[in-house]
């Protein structure tokens, strides 16, 4: 009984098939990125969720698609991996073309819209809020696309809790020309809030980015969080009931 | 199962609630341990809740499930308990806490969401831990777990806790299992509140959400470092001894904490 409290909720139905796909299973929380410079960071925690259980600790939720473009996902891990599986599939495609031509990532991000809106006309969602990054003429691209097929290109954009928490800051420090130091610093302040505040986040983060001249996803690390401000470790008092 | 053999039937609503809380019994008194995360769905409202209640000086109870609930029940007993202590010209003993408690959840039992841990000690039965879930069943026990969180760790208690481990001991156990609980579970985190009680007043800690006993990111990095060196190992070949391999593997495990 405690362990099916943990679990996600299934629907009751018969043809679990279809109704699966419309309920994630195992899930990563927010994306977030920015464009800066010469180039677009992403930022993302190495959680996998079943349910409100923390039970994938070291997930990669941000992959490189191919030297110039990466992708971030929010959402059903299983969807996701598929994704990935199609656009490998593309790519073989294009390498037998021989003609030394490659996906960039508006390219990726607009199949990526087609594919997931045809799924959704179909009530077969890919359960994600995918974040597809790169450059064109030296200039940053990014775009998010979701299970219903709402996409958008943006110079900034949050997934999921980020959403609420990351984006207001964004909007506040955001400029067009961050250098990748400032770009860094504000995807680690939005993170940092997000381990605070979402309960499906760990601290353990990893940030992509993409530049004309390539791109890297780094490995895990954690960030520093404060708790020890006076107002925190002091015990309830008998008024305030401390919830 | 029952003890009557009949399976139970969970009741619409029955929700386990977000948190995790402890209770034991150690050699010289009682040790509370809790972590600090409300959350409303997936929201933190508060990471650094207080959920260790005061009741009198020498008992105290750990508070899962509704904020509302818990706290008009225990405010309530703690009132009860202090015009007690005043006709009885003597403190309350931690079973009348317990079971002032336990008859009001189960009284109100179609209203209420909440899961309480008493524990105190009282020079008639010494240290006590009592458990008292949604429904409002009492139930005495040296080692209790509550709250969502503790899904997660009934196996570690089963396995490890001993009734007589000292202060510290004690107090380092309760923290461990709550910090494993607050890795796994969404709806548990932040810091780890402590209360000691031994009879002669409440001896509090706090450990920052930085300085947890266990983490799965302290964890997942550990554990990633010592795969590597294991693979080096194999790579190495037949040649290295299996002793030398075996004994850093197990090093690398053990150092990931």
């Amino acid at each position: 009984m405690a362990a099916a409290a943990m679990a996600p909720k299934l629907s009751a139905s018969s043809s679990t098939a279809k109704e699966l796909t419309t309920h994630p299973i195992v899930t990563g929380s927010s994306v977030l990125a920015v464009k800066f410079a010469g180039g677009v960071m992403m930022a993302s925690d190495t959680l996998a969720s079943y349910g409100s259980m923390a039970r994938f600790p070291d997930v990669q939720r941000l992959r490189q698609v191919s030297d110039g473009v990466i992708i971030g996902a929010s959402g059903e891990m299983s969807d996701f991996d598929f994704a990935m599986r199609l656009l490998d599939e593309l790519r073989v495609e294009s390498e037998c073309a021989e003609d030394g031509a490659e996906l960039d990532a508006g390219e990726v991000h607009h199949y990526l819209t087609r594919v997931m809106y045809n799924r959704r006309n179909k009530f077969n969602p890919l359960w994600n809020q995918l974040v597809v990054a790169g450059t064109k003429d030296g200039k940053p691209v990014l775009g998010v696309v979701d299970q219903i097929g709402t996409a958008f290109e943006a110079d900034f954009t949050a997934t999921g809790f980020g959403k609420h928490m990351a984006v207001p800051q964004m909007r506040e420090h955001w400029r067009a020309d961050m250098t990748e130091g400032e770009a860094r610093e504000l995807l680690e302040g939005c993170m940092r809030v997000l381990f605070y505040r979402d309960c499906r986040t760990i601290n353990r983060m990893q940030i992509a980015k993409v530049t004309a001249t390539g791109s890297v996803v780094s490995p895990a690390y954690s960030l520093d969080t404060e708790w020890s401000l006076k107002s925190f470790k002091k015990e309830a008092s008998p008024e305030d009931g401390s919830w | 199962m029952d003890s009557h053999g009949i399976e139970e039937v969970p009741k619409q609503g029955d929700v386990a609630t977000g948190t995790t809380i402890l209770a034991c019994e150690y050699r010289d008194g009682v040790v509370l341990v809790a972590d600090s995360r409300t959350s409303t769905g997936s929201y933190v409202a508060n990471r650094v809740s207080d959920k260790i209640v005061k009741l009198t000086d020498n008992i105290y109870a750990c508070r899962s499930g509704s904020a509302a609930d818990t706290q008009a029940v225990c405010d309530y007993a703690k009132r009860f308990l202090s015009d007690y202590a005043i006709q009885k010209g003597r403190p309350a003993r931690v079973s009348t806490a317990a079971h002032v408690l336990s008859s009001i959840v189960y009284n109100n039992k179609d209203n209420l969401s909440v899961g309480l841990i008493v524990a105190g000690v009282d020079d008639v039965d010494g240290p006590q831990v009592y458990s008292i879930p949604l429904g409002g069943t009492l139930v005495r026990q040296p080692l209790a777990v509550g709250g969502s969180g503790s899904v997660f760790i009934y196996a570690m208690g089963d396995a490890d806790y001993t009734p007589d481990m000292d202060k510290d001991a004690a107090v380092a156990f309760g923290r461990r299992l709550v910090s494993h609980a607050m890795a796994r579970d969404g709806s548990s985190g932040g810091v780890i509140r402590s209360v000691v009680l031994t009879g002669d007043g409440a001896e509090r800690g706090f450990v920052p959400g930085s300085e947890l006993p266990f983490s799965l990111e302290g964890m997942a990095d550990g554990l990633a470092k010592a795969v590597e060196e294991v693979a080096e190992h194999r790579a190495a070949g037949p040649s290295s001894s299996s002793s030398s391999a075996g004994a850093a593997a197990a090093a690398a495990v053990a150092s990931r904490g």
